[in-house]
């Protein structure tokens, strides 16, 4: 019920305010949307896999850079690796997302690979240290525009598409998430997501059973990654601007929020909670300059009162999938 | 590169090193001994600053400031910790990383909102202001040395009082095994809001000490909220001991990593491209310092093998 109620208001108040001519409810959607792509991501990793990423900003930032780059060079006519290479950039974003989801999987196997040797706090901890080191490397990458990020004029092309048209370029990140959610969904219920659940909740069983519950672990988690670094790179063509706050660890812990209002391991858990969390900061930012004090408020008031999150209090909490 | 600047620059990274231990050995305390990450560290290191920069501009006594910050920081975090941290002891970690995130978005909007966004300043003692001339005729400022030494003193205040006193001894046990102290009759619960205040005050009191050679705004304690979490992942979470040698380490390689890469890269580098990849290098080491001591020893340097 939930689930339908949130699909329907995604597709309908856009195609209202298409109707209506409000571009900015658009790209406030699209904008939740896209949110939602990269919660999702962090889901699978969290709810599925158990792993408290507070560093899935790398990926969102890489996801990000990697269409800047991209479009910097090919709206500049400046090729990349111009003595040995010479890579043209591009302006289609099926490129850019395939580059974005390729350099994103990498890092998260090698981020990976490093904090899966730790549990508990030291993985929220490890996590959180390659974040600030990509944001520090960002601040001090001049050649991309270091601490003052990358403009990009105009956004990128999709063939058939004029993805200058909100309503447009809403409908093509309304069907990447579509697509992650039915992804998520598949992998939760295949014999992996099953085998992640166990070794989750009993590591040493899965271990005894002859499964590699840690390799298991690593595949959700490079998985994770490269869908929140997709989500990055729509984020770019969003505000046509990349800059090192989308590696900050405060986008780390907005993504984490998104997945924790709406209720983790949920399928449609970060889905709402990126809805609540763009129209809070939308209707509260209106009210009074100090939103996140109310952000705050009620953050605390799910994680000590409301375990299940929104979907949780909404749909109760039987259930472990939707 | 002459002899006088490595000091110098060593006396930074000490400097740098012992106030980053102020922040850490509240943390570390508050893990090892109640289990508890509290990202809201941070938001105790900025009221402890701007509870001094307030005080100071108000009656001019940098002691009195000073005091007034540790108090301040104390109380906020004994509410804190009676209001909402009890209630997280219990629950896992991705709750208590949540809930001490909500507590950062309402420390920080609350005194942008009491305080405005424009940053504040808090003046050294004159007593500690101007430089001191050091043995080799280097010249070096009294306030940063002033720092190194209260940092040092009150490292050692902190050994003496988990060492020798009895509520040490309680804090010890509580670490090992706290329902037999709880059996033995302390009380457990004034134990773990005396364990946070603690930890509280040492960061207001790092706020307050930094807040004169820094300004005082909101969101300063973010990232030395983070450089902490280095320290006592270096060191290895719950060791006091591991806190003192890992915010020495992170506080030097800081600061050489700085000034020496960029030098370094120029031996067999152009020196604008040195000075480019010096800088990206220096500003990742200790997160790279950090990822190595993980990979080599996955629970810090004198952290408990699990």
């Amino acid at each position: 019920m939930v689930n339908a109620a949130l699909v329907a208001a995604l597709v309908g108040v856009p195609l209202w305010a298409h109707v209506a001519g409000e571009p900015f409810t658009i790209t406030l959607a699209t904008r939740a949307v896209i949110f939602a792509l990269a919660a999702v991501g962090l889901n699978l990793a969290l709810g599925l896999g158990g792993l408290v990423s507070l560093g899935h900003a790398v990926f969102f930032g890489i996801g990000g850079y990697a269409m800047g780059i991209l479009a910097f060079h090919a709206q500049n006519y400046l090729p990349m690796f111009p003595e040995t290479l010479a890579i043209e950039g591009t302006k289609s974003m099926p490129v850019i997302w395939l580059v974005a989801v390729i350099a994103s999987a990498l890092a998260a196997l090698v981020i990976g690979l490093l904090s899966l040797r730790t549990a508990g706090v030291y993985f929220i901890m490890i996590t959180l240290a390659f974040g600030q080191m990509f944001y520090y490397f960002t601040i001090s990458w001049s050649a991309y525009g270091g601490e003052d990020g990358l403009s990009i004029w105009v956004r990128n092309g999709f063939p058939g598409l004029n993805t200058l048209d909100p309503i447009q370029f809403y409908g093509l990140c309304f069907t990447l998430l579509c697509g992650a959610l039915w992804l998520s969904h598949r992998i939760a219920r295949s014999p992996f997501g099953l085998m992640l659940n166990a070794a989750r909740q009993v590591p040493h069983r899965v271990e005894t059973v002859g499964l590699d519950g840690q390799r298991a672990k690593l595949v959700v988690f490079v998985i994770s990654g490269a869908i929140t670094g997709l989500a990055g790179a729509l984020f770019a063509d969003l505000n046509r601007f990349v800059s090192p706050t989308m590696f900050s660890w405060h986008m780390s812990g907005e993504i984490m929020i998104f997945v924790i209002l709406g209720g983790v391991a949920r399928l449609f858990g970060p889905v709402a909670g990126a809805v609540l969390f763009v129209a809070m900061e939308h209707v509260l930012g209106d009210l009074s300059d100090y939103w996140h004090i109310y952000l705050g408020a009620l953050l605390l008031g799910i994680v000590l009162f409301a375990r299940g999150g929104v979907v949780g209090l909404l749909a109760g909490r039987a259930k472990s999938h939707d | 590169m002459s002899a006088i600047l490595i000091v110098e620059q060593v006396l930074n990274g000490l400097q740098f090193g012992v106030m980053l231990f102020l922040m850490a050995a509240g943390l570390t305390l508050i893990f090892g001994v109640m289990g508890l990450i509290n990202l809201a560290h941070g938001s105790l290191y900025m009221v402890g600053a701007f509870v001094a920069a307030t005080v100071a501009g108000l009656t001019g006594s940098f002691l009195l400031a000073l005091a007034a910050a540790m108090a301040a920081a104390a109380m906020a975090g004994a509410v804190i910790e009676m209001t909402v941290i009890r209630r997280l002891y219990h629950t896992d970690h991705l709750d208590q990383v949540l809930a001490t995130f909500a507590l950062i978005l309402i420390f920080s909007e609350g005194t942008r909102a009491i305080f405005g966004s424009f940053p504040l300043y808090l003046d050294a003692p004159a007593l500690l202001s101007g430089p001191v001339t050091l043995p080799l005729g280097i010249e070096y400022p009294r306030y940063r040395l002033a720092l190194i030494a209260a940092g040092l003193l009150v490292a050692l205040g902190l050994w003496l009082l988990i060492a020798k006193t009895r509520i040490g001894i309680q804090i010890r046990a509580g670490k090992n095994d706290r329902e037999m102290i709880a059996a033995l009759g302390v009380d457990i619960r004034t134990l773990y809001t005396f364990v946070f205040a603690l930890g509280a005050a040492l960061a207001g009191l790092a706020g307050a000490l930094v807040g004169a050679i820094q300004s005082v705004q909101v969101g300063m304690g973010e990232p030395v909220l983070i450089l902490a979490f280095v320290v006592i992942v270096i060191g290895g979470i719950g060791s006091i001991k591991g806190a003192f040698v890992g915010a020495l380490i992170v506080g030097l390689t800081d600061t050489l990593g700085g000034i020496f890469l960029p030098e370094f890269f120029k031996l067999f580098m152009e020196p604008a491209s040195a000075t480019q990849i010096g800088a990206s290098l220096s500003s990742m080491a200790i997160y790279l310092l950090m990822a190595a001591v993980l990979i080599w020893r996955p629970t810090g340097l004198y952290g408990v093998r699990a």
